[in-house]
């Protein structure tokens, strides 16, 4: 959190995609929109802490932060720049496995977890560079293919990662974090805190990336490629940097979940995976960080509650994202927001 | 050298699947600018419903067209339920749209059929045709005889006939197509239907050699386009070569380097074609339009 403050003054509230929305009150000015979305999600993360009766609730819960964390840089890619990535699980996986064998080979946890959202980020530079110079449809092919080239190393080379049938992650347990400052959590209810925490941070920086002249560029682009060269951009090196931001992110939240649950499979970087990334963006809201959160928790906690969910899980997340894409393009949390403003008025 | 054969013959076998996949994939890109991701669900519609009609005893020279038209419908509705209802979307909405349709029709596959690797006799029969020291089966005749047959179809097609032409001229200029008089929706519809029914007699063809399941299309669709792109997107001649070279690349990886990553070869060449020649071996320089 210590940048957090530098780059809020940067790009104060008002400035950007905040003067859209003419809601603002005056008085909020003061705390800026990066600030406010941390504070936001970190009253959520307490919310359900409150309630949730049961280990379960947390463990579920956990896995919403994640998803949110790993949708988010989804939303920095769809939402901001308009590129569709359908291998995001690769990176994800990347994030997860690396945090996983590290241990193995000596490496503590937190390094290795360094070593696998770097690795993430490095892969998706020397991908990325060459392809975003083209237009919109390559990346998504590329990162198809790329996807499925990374899962099936996970799946073939099991002397490493353990083959199909998955590893186990020792390591961390983020207890002893909560104990080193006097808290006793139960196992559960400390992972659930560190992701809603890390997803919170994230938030926020998405959130102050948007303001920020590099975002405002993103955006740019969104609209017009053209135009937005015109006006100076650099457009493939501002794609590049989106791309590789947005495999951080889904590094990180890989590696949160490997060590939050103890175990991975490789399917947490197969296809399926990635397609479930981007429908929760879609549905929730490919433009918000906020939109990435409501899409998570639907579709993280719609299967924990509808059993039928597994046996038709292809025709849901297609149908969800077909009928988003033509019934409320912008996606669920903007498509509830207007109907809201225009009953009001 | 029967060895090398051997592995020649099985990659252009499987790469006239592949050409056909890719030659659908660049009708539909020709006229409309839409990449259809769901192309490899249709040659899983043809292979899935040609397996369970000849399962239940219906004779293939039946079951076959029949296969072909499911797929073709399917086609149909794709276009009139999901891609014309978007409008002139943007283009990350249209790929999403695509992308969804062919999560569902996965989906919908699994819970039609079900979730069995299937596969059936050869359409005449499954005793191998022994060639210079190396083995052909019979269905590879077929499969290649099929996808060149589509080739030349659709060079005739699109060429000669009114309704073909009338393809071409929406996908350079919709506008322009719509005031002379052409009917641009029906065009769109048909390379949908046609795309779709090309597919299908893929999936048809290949599947006594390949097998099929409900969960290879997207694995097919990443060939289709691997191809398209080595040939260079949006060209006919292109998409068959492009094609059949990566199903040589992708025989020639498993013969000599390693068939667990065979699948991998297409996505190296993907790799390779964008680093160093985008526009594909037949393409024009990519131009975009504003």
């Amino acid at each position: 959190m210590a940048g957090q403050g530098t780059t809020t003054d940067v790009a104060p509230a008002g400035t950007g995609r905040r003067e859209y929305s003419k809601s603002e009150g005056a008085g909020r000015r003061r705390i800026g929109p990066g600030l406010r979305t941390f504070l936001i999600f970190v009253a959520l993360v307490a919310l359900g802490a409150l309630i949730f009766p049961s280990s379960y609730f947390y463990r579920v819960g956990t896995l919403v932060w994640i998803n949110t964390l790993a949708v988010t840089g989804i939303v920095v890619l769809l939402g901001y720049v308009g590129l569709v990535s359908l291998g995001h699980a690769g990176f994800f996986a990347i994030g997860a496995y690396v945090t996983a064998i590290g241990p193995n080979y000596g490496i503590p946890s937190p390094l290795a977890m360094a070593g696998g959202v770097a690795l993430a980020g490095l892969l998706a530079l020397i991908v990325g560079r060459p392809i975003l110079k083209l237009s919109g449809y390559y990346l998504a092919i590329a990162t198809l293919g790329l996807g499925m080239l990374i899962w099936m190393v996970l799946s073939k080379e099991a002397w490493l990662t353990g083959g199909p049938d998955g590893m186990v992650v020792s390591g961390m347990n983020a207890r002893n974090l909560f104990k080193m400052v006097g808290l006793s959590l139960k196992s559960a209810e400390a992972w659930y805190w560190v992701a809603g925490l890390v997803a919170a941070i994230g938030a926020a920086i998405a959130v102050n990336l948007a303001g920020s002249p590099s975002g405002r560029a993103l955006r740019a682009i969104h609209d017009s490629d053209v135009a937005a060269r015109s006006l100076g951009v650099d457009v493939a090196k501002a794609k590049s940097r989106a791309f590789v931001i947005s495999a951080i992110y889904a590094a990180v939240a890989g590696a949160l979940l490997a060590l939050a649950n103890g175990y991975i499979t490789p399917d947490t970087g197969g296809f399926m995976h990635s397609v479930e990334m981007v429908t929760m963006a879609v549905l929730g809201g490919a433009a918000s960080v906020y939109g990435a959160l409501v899409g998570a928790l639907i579709l993280t906690a719609l299967p924990q509650v509808l059993t039928v969910f597994a046996d038709y899980e292809h025709m849901v997340l297609g149908g969800i994202m077909v009928l988003t894409m033509i019934l409320m393009r912008r996606g669920l949390v903007p498509f509830i927001a207007d109907l809201w403003n225009r009953r009001k008025s | 050298m029967s060895e090398l054969l051997q592995f020649l013959i099985s990659g252009v076998t499987v790469g006239a699947i592949y050409a056909a996949i890719a030659l659908g994939f660049t009708l539909i890109y020709n006229a409309s600018g839409v990449v259809n991701f769901a192309q490899g669900e249709f040659v899983v519609i043809g292979g899935m419903t040609a397996a369970a009609l000849i399962a239940a005893g219906v004779p293939v020279i039946l079951a076959a067209p029949i296969a072909v038209v499911a797929g073709t419908l399917v086609g149909i509705l794709l276009y009139r339920l999901a891609i014309r209802p978007a409008g002139q979307a943007p283009l990350v909405t249209l790929i999403i749209i695509t992308i969804g349709a062919s999560i569902f029709l996965r989906g919908a596959m699994q819970a039609v059929f079900d979730k069995q690797i299937h596969r059936y006799d050869g359409f005449s029969g499954d005793a191998p045709l022994r060639v210079g020291g190396a083995t052909i089966l019979p269905q590879s005749l077929w499969i290649v005889g099929g996808s060149i047959a589509v080739f030349a179809f659709l060079a005739w097609f699109l060429n000669r006939t009114r309704a073909g032409r009338g393809i071409k001229a929406t996908a350079s200029n919709r506008m322009a197509a719509a005031l002379v008089g052409i009917n641009t929706g029906r065009a769109m519809n048909l390379s949908f239907a046609l795309s779709a029914g090309i597919g299908a007699l893929a999936g048809v063809l290949a599947t006594p050699v390949t097998f099929t399941s409900y969960d290879v299309g997207v694995l097919m669709a990443l060939k289709g386009f691997s191809a398209t792109m080595l040939g260079g997107v949006g060209s006919p001649l292109g998409a068959l070569a492009g094609g059949l070279l990566i199903g040589l690349i992708e025989a020639l990886t498993a013969g000599y380097i390693s068939s667990d990553y065979k699948d991998a070869a297409a996505f190296i060449v993907i790799l390779l074609v964008l680093f160093l020649r985008p526009q594909g071996l037949f393409g024009a320089r990519i131009v975009e339009r504003v």
